[in-house]
């Protein structure tokens, strides 16, 4: 909403700075976003001397002339018949951006430079004037901008209205407004009681019939005939102008005006285009079809309502009129509507139409139930008054649905209470009647009666009513307190705990962590090669996505973390560790929402380390990955967890061959693996990634109570090392599980430490060497008490997997 | 005798500080005065020409000389060789260490974290809510009813006519006092999405959201509280400005400014010249919303308020563009 300063003191004096005004409306709840001075774009146009001036060698109609701007002498090419040598005229200096939209460079006009433009008041939106250059007077400084040079000054407040405040969206609104805050008085615009026909003649001409009246509870009409369609007068043209109006005719400008000023939308019909001369408010039938005024084609329902004459709709009610009324260079008689729409009706029908005007956002947010008749006669009397036709004498106020004030009963104590600071009854009456709130005793003590005005449709509970004493005394006057801090039980947060300590890890191993959107493209299930039956092919897909990209919410956080990568690939950044914690969505069936398991996911690709001079760069691989989970396990003191090969039509996004399965005994934790080739295509990745999932509930469940579990061993121990070479498909982890079983008593402990394949091993055999450790809970083991233990065991391996000892 | 001891013992001890850190020389500073030849040693042998009663103390002090003069030579040496050991050991200590590589959390979940840990030693409990939500918990229970303008206060990405992607973490106030009595004192972080992208709107974007319900609860309460709140997130200079706001969920309704902490309220690009910073949005809890999940509202009253984190985050560490933070661009991440 903008509001002029010479419009709004039109209704009270305005006693503040601009600034300080803005600063002022801003406390009491009416944010001002901007100030700006609406003859800004003057700066740059200078009072010009027109020095001397030649006829443009190649131009019959062109003068150049020589302009001292000021600054020195420049010339202008110009081609206006008044411009003489020694004149005064407006120069716009290269750069200005004129109101008509074009901005001012230095030319070269048929081979002549032009180093500005000397301007006439219809460029400079100044007057109507197009015929010539303005010629200033000439006791003006030359130099000097044009705003200050002739005094044109008009602060324009922009204000970010909250919806409740309907009352503000005119400028009486905002000025009652500025009146309590500078204690001014608000002079309200004086609606002539002009002589009323005591046969309203209205009567005859025309009439209003309300077939709904819900969705309309009062349509004011007024009548205006001998209309004659020209330009508004100049006063009218400017305060529209200066609120960002486009001036368009007398009677359009006048029922603008009259919106401005009083929040009330009107509307203009020619009346003689209105079948049978008059006014029909119903729904619309479902289907048809209706032409608005900005020449759209309107498909229409039956919620709609519709302002008809005796035939067909004439207007959307409260959102636009139609090109069958729309007044004309030839209307003579006009019939101003005046009406109160349901804010409801007219929010759905602009929101179906994809439709919304300066009316309809007014009605939808409420005006005044009281206002209609005087803005009706408001219009009509401004109409009469430049002239654009005569009163035709009375009014027709249709009013199924009256309106009536609501007292409110404000308890002061609770008023105090809720503020946290010491009001009184006189206070809070005076404040609220500043705004127009009448207040009355109530029989009991401490409480008063308040009648919130009928342009307060916001007002209708003891809090409203709190909230304008609180605007209005001002937040600052509250005193700051603290809420005492009770010391009672707090409940634990296990998966912020959780959450907390995974990041920690995590990040302390080298990931960086990401978050990514909570939507990914529609086609990521099939990117990621999902089967399917595969429960994440159960997404949840938005009605109004933005882009194809983020059309449904993500059941993976996969293709998040590929995005990722690419990403950083195309940056030129190769070496990516990263993770991300959050939330997917599978739709369920039975469920209005969708279950929101968290998942932890991590990628690594690229080199294992950054390059450095330690060690020649290597890429990361599968085993990288691996160790960090099982770091991480270890931390978690997750015991048990154990990977086994992820059979291969178990793979979708991850290669068969290089993933497996993450499971705590028998719980599932996740997956872990290469991602498949077809899925880095599918996601335009030219580099191979290990990515981890883990789902946080399962985590947590595994999660157990630390213990201290393992003695520290009082007794020294023994080592043996053991190298079998066994069939090439036996598993790492069948051969520990095996020696665990095989020797339990003094085996403490058993080590992978090398594993070989290639000559002098067989083909189809590997070689996987082992450091065990004996030892004994109860003595120091002898040499002796190993030896045969050893023996015994490596026998029992040789037989099981069917392996030898090398040499 | 003792004239002689003296001088020689002086000596020595001259030559050996000139020979510092010089094997060799001290080798043969060694072989100089203690070897066979050696000054101290003929000397030791003259004690025998002595008259026999003067022979004991004469042998007691050139021995004392000679043990002294020993382990100065001896403690020379190992310090010229601790040195020549360096020069042959030496590292260049400017070469890059073998650093384990060290991730990074998120600047939001840096943020949010710091966010709620100054609400936690307030007393707020942390809880969490679903990221798609019932249109009835994001807007209707929250008195914004179906068709009122305030929902165009916020885009809606919609899921059915009854689901959305919750605008904001308000729906946590509801979830939260269905499920428990008053007193409540919770924080509730998380994801909320509006449908808007450009240089200043993220699709997604995070929040927190707080909740304060008991007896007696004031409006004076919630500026103590929001204040305390500013005071240890950014520091204890900055000023805080309450203004009058509309939320459907709190009445009165205040939006919080901070002073400007860029450029400390004299105007700038990032407060758009007006030296404040809008960082919250605040309220007494409607008394519509209490009737919605039964709380008695004569007895309670409440606060709740909100604010963006990546907005917070942003006047933190300085960062300009809001889209930076769901890129992920590694190098940007890696300076959090």
């Amino acid at each position: 909403m903008k509001v002029s300063l010479s419009w709004l003191s039109d209704y009270t004096p305005i006693r503040l700075a601009p600034a300080e005004l803005a600063e002022a409306l801003t406390r009491v709840g009416l944010a001002v976003d901007a100030v700006v001075d609406r003859y800004r774009y003057l700066d740059t146009v200078r009072v010009g001397r027109v020095v001397a001036v030649d006829s443009h060698p190649a131009a019959d109609k062109l003068k150049v002339c020589r302009v001292d701007t000021g600054e020195g002498l420049v010339d202008i090419v110009c081609g206006a018949p008044n411009v003489g040598p020694g004149v005064l005229a407006p120069v716009a200096l290269p750069g200005t951006l004129l109101p008509g939209g074009t901005t001012v460079t230095v030319e070269t006009i048929r081979g002549q430079r032009s180093e500005g433009m000397l301007c006439s008041d219809a460029e400079l939106a100044l007057g109507p004037s197009a015929d010539g250059i303005r010629i200033l007077d000439g006791d003006l400084a030359v130099g000097s901008p044009l705003n200050t040079a002739l005094g044109l000054s008009d602060p324009v407040l922009d204000l970010d209205l909250t919806p409740n405040r309907a009352d503000c969206l005119s400028i009486i609104g905002i000025a009652r407004e500025v009146a309590a805050i500078q204690k001014t008085r608000l002079v309200l615009p004086a609606v002539p009681g002009f002589p009323e026909d005591a046969e309203e003649r209205i009567q005859r001409i025309t009439s209003v019939a309300i077939d709904a009246p819900d969705h309309c509870p009062r349509y004011v009409a007024r009548v205006l005939d001998g209309i004659t369609v020209g330009p508004s007068p100049a006063w009218l043209q400017e305060r529209l102008l200066s609120v960002g109006l486009r001036p368009i005719n007398n009677i359009v400008d006048v029922t603008n005006f009259v919106m401005m000023e009083w929040g009330q939308p009107l509307h203009a019909f020619d009346l003689d285009r209105l079948a049978g001369q008059r006014i029909v408010v119903r729904t619309a039938a479902a289907g048809d079809t209706f032409v608005t005024l900005d020449g759209r084609t309107r498909v229409l329902d039956p919620d709609m309502l519709m302002i008809c004459d005796g035939e067909k709709p004439v207007a959307v009610a409260g959102v636009m009129g139609g090109l069958n009324s729309e007044i004309e260079a030839g209307t003579a008689r006009v019939l101003i509507e005046s009406a109160w729409f349901d804010p409801v009706s007219v929010r759905k029908t602009s929101k179906k139409l994809g439709l919304s005007t300066d009316a309809s956002r007014r009605f939808e947010r409420g005006v005044d139930p009281q206002g209609t008749a005087r803005a009706a006669t408001r219009a009509a009397a401004l109409m009469a008054a430049v002239g654009a036709g005569g009163i035709v004498g009375g009014v027709i106020d249709a009013h199924p649905r009256p309106w009536s004030p609501r007292p409110i009963r404000l308890s002061v104590r609770r008023t105090r209470e809720l503020l946290g600071v010491p009001v009184g009854k006189t206070n809070i009456s005076r404040l609220l009647a500043s705004i127009g709130f009448t207040t009355g005793t109530s029989p009991a003590r401490e409480e008063l009666v308040v009648t919130a005005p009928s342009f307060r449709v916001d007002v209708a509970r003891p809090e409203d009513l709190i909230e304008e004493v609180a605007r209005l005394s001002g937040f600052d006057a509250i005193p700051t307190t603290y809420p005492p801090i009770p010391a009672g039980e707090r409940p634990p947060a296990p998966r912020l705990n959780l959450r907390r300590r995974l990041q920690g890890l995590l990040a302390g191993f080298g990931f960086a962590e990401i978050i990514t959107y909570s939507f990914v493209h529609a086609q990521s299930a099939d990117r990621l090669r999902l089967p399917a039956g595969d429960p994440r092919r159960r997404t949840v897909p938005l009605l109004n996505p933005l882009t194809e990209e983020q059309s449904v919410m993500r059941s993976s956080l996969i293709p998040g973390l590929l995005d990722t990568l690419r990403f950083n690939l195309f940056q030129q950044v190769k070496n990516v560790k990263v993770f991300e914690i959050g939330k997917v969505f599978i739709a369920a069936d039975a469920a209005e929402l969708p279950a929101e398991p968290e998942i932890i996911a991590g990628l690594w690709s690229g080199a294992r380390a950054p390059l450095s001079w330690h060690g020649k760069e290597a890429a990361c691989d599968f085993f990288d990955l691996k160790g960090a989970l099982e770091s991480l396990f270890s931390a978690l003191k997750l015991e048990e967890v154990a990977f086994s090969r992820l059979p291969d039509d178990a793979c979708c996004y991850t290669r068969p061959g290089a993933s497996a399965r993450i499971e705590a005994g028998n719980l599932p934790l996740g997956i872990i693996g290469e991602i498949d080739p077809e899925v880095a295509q599918a996601f335009d990745l030219k580099q191979t990634a290990f990515v981890f999932e883990l789902d946080a509930d399962s985590l947590q469940t595994a999660l157990s109570e630390t213990k201290y579990r393992m003695r520290i061993p009082r007794f020294p121990a023994l080592f043996r090392d053991i190298t079998l070479i066994l069939a090439q498909e036996v598993a790492v982890r069948e051969v520990l599980e095996a020696a665990r079983a095989f020797q339990t008593d003094l085996l403490e402990r058993i080590q992978l430490f090398d594993v070989f394949t290639g000559d002098p091993i067989p083909a189809g055999r590997k070689s996987l060497s082992f450091r065990l450790t004996y030892r004994s809970p109860e003595k120091t083991l002898e040499e002796e008490d190993v030896r045969d233990a050893h023996q015994r065991f490596t026998e029992r391996m040789l037989a099981h997997f069917n392996a030898a000892l090398p040499g | 005798m003792e004239q002689q001891l003296d001088e020689i013992e002086s000596e020595a001890q001259r030559e050996l500080a000139a020979a510092a850190g010089d094997r060799r020389r001290i080798e043969a500073l060694g072989l100089k005065y203690l070897g066979r030849k050696g000054r101290m040693t003929q000397l030791l042998r003259s004690i025998a020409s002595l008259a026999p009663e003067a022979r004991p103390a004469a042998g007691l002090r050139a021995n004392e000389t000679k043990q002294r003069l020993s382990a100065a030579i001896e403690a020379a040496l190992r310090a010229a060789e601790r040195i020549e050991r360096s020069r042959v050991e030496r590292i260049d200590v400017t070469l890059p260490g073998r650093a384990p590589l060290c991730g990074t959390l998120h600047p939001i979940t840096q943020i949010s974290r710091e966010i709620c840990d100054i609400f936690e030693r307030m007393g707020y409990d942390i809880v969490e809510g679903p990221e798609v939500e019932k249109d009835y918990y994001n807007f209707e229970a929250l008195n914004i009813p179906k068709n009122h303008p305030a929902r165009d206060m916020q885009d809606t990405f919609f899921v059915s006519e009854e689901v959305v992607l919750r605008t904001h973490t308000s729906p946590l106030q509801i979830r939260t006092m269905e499920r428990h009595p008053p007193p409540v004192r919770v924080i509730a972080p998380g994801k909320v999405f509006r449908c808007d992208s450009d240089q200043t709107h993220t699709p997604m974007f995070h929040q927190v959201e707080g909740l304060l319900v008991d007896e007696k609860v004031s409006f004076g309460d919630l500026k103590g509280t929001l204040t305390a709140f500013v005071h240890q997130m950014f520091d204890e200079e900055t000023r805080l400005r309450f203004r009058p706001s509309f939320f459907p969920f709190t009445e009165p309704s205040a939006e919080v400014d901070i002073l400007c902490v860029i450029c400390r309220g004299t105007g700038c690009r990032v407060c758009k010249q007006t030296g404040w910073l809008e960082i919250l949005g605040s309220g007494m809890v409607h008394p519509a919303v209490f009737e919605n999940v039964g709380y008695d509202t004569r007895r309670y009253t409440g606060f709740a308020f909100g604010m963006g984190v990546e907005r917070v985050a942003m006047l933190k560490y300085g960062i300009d563009d809001l889209r930076k933070f769901f890129e992920n661009d590694l190098r940007f991440l890696s300076q959090f």
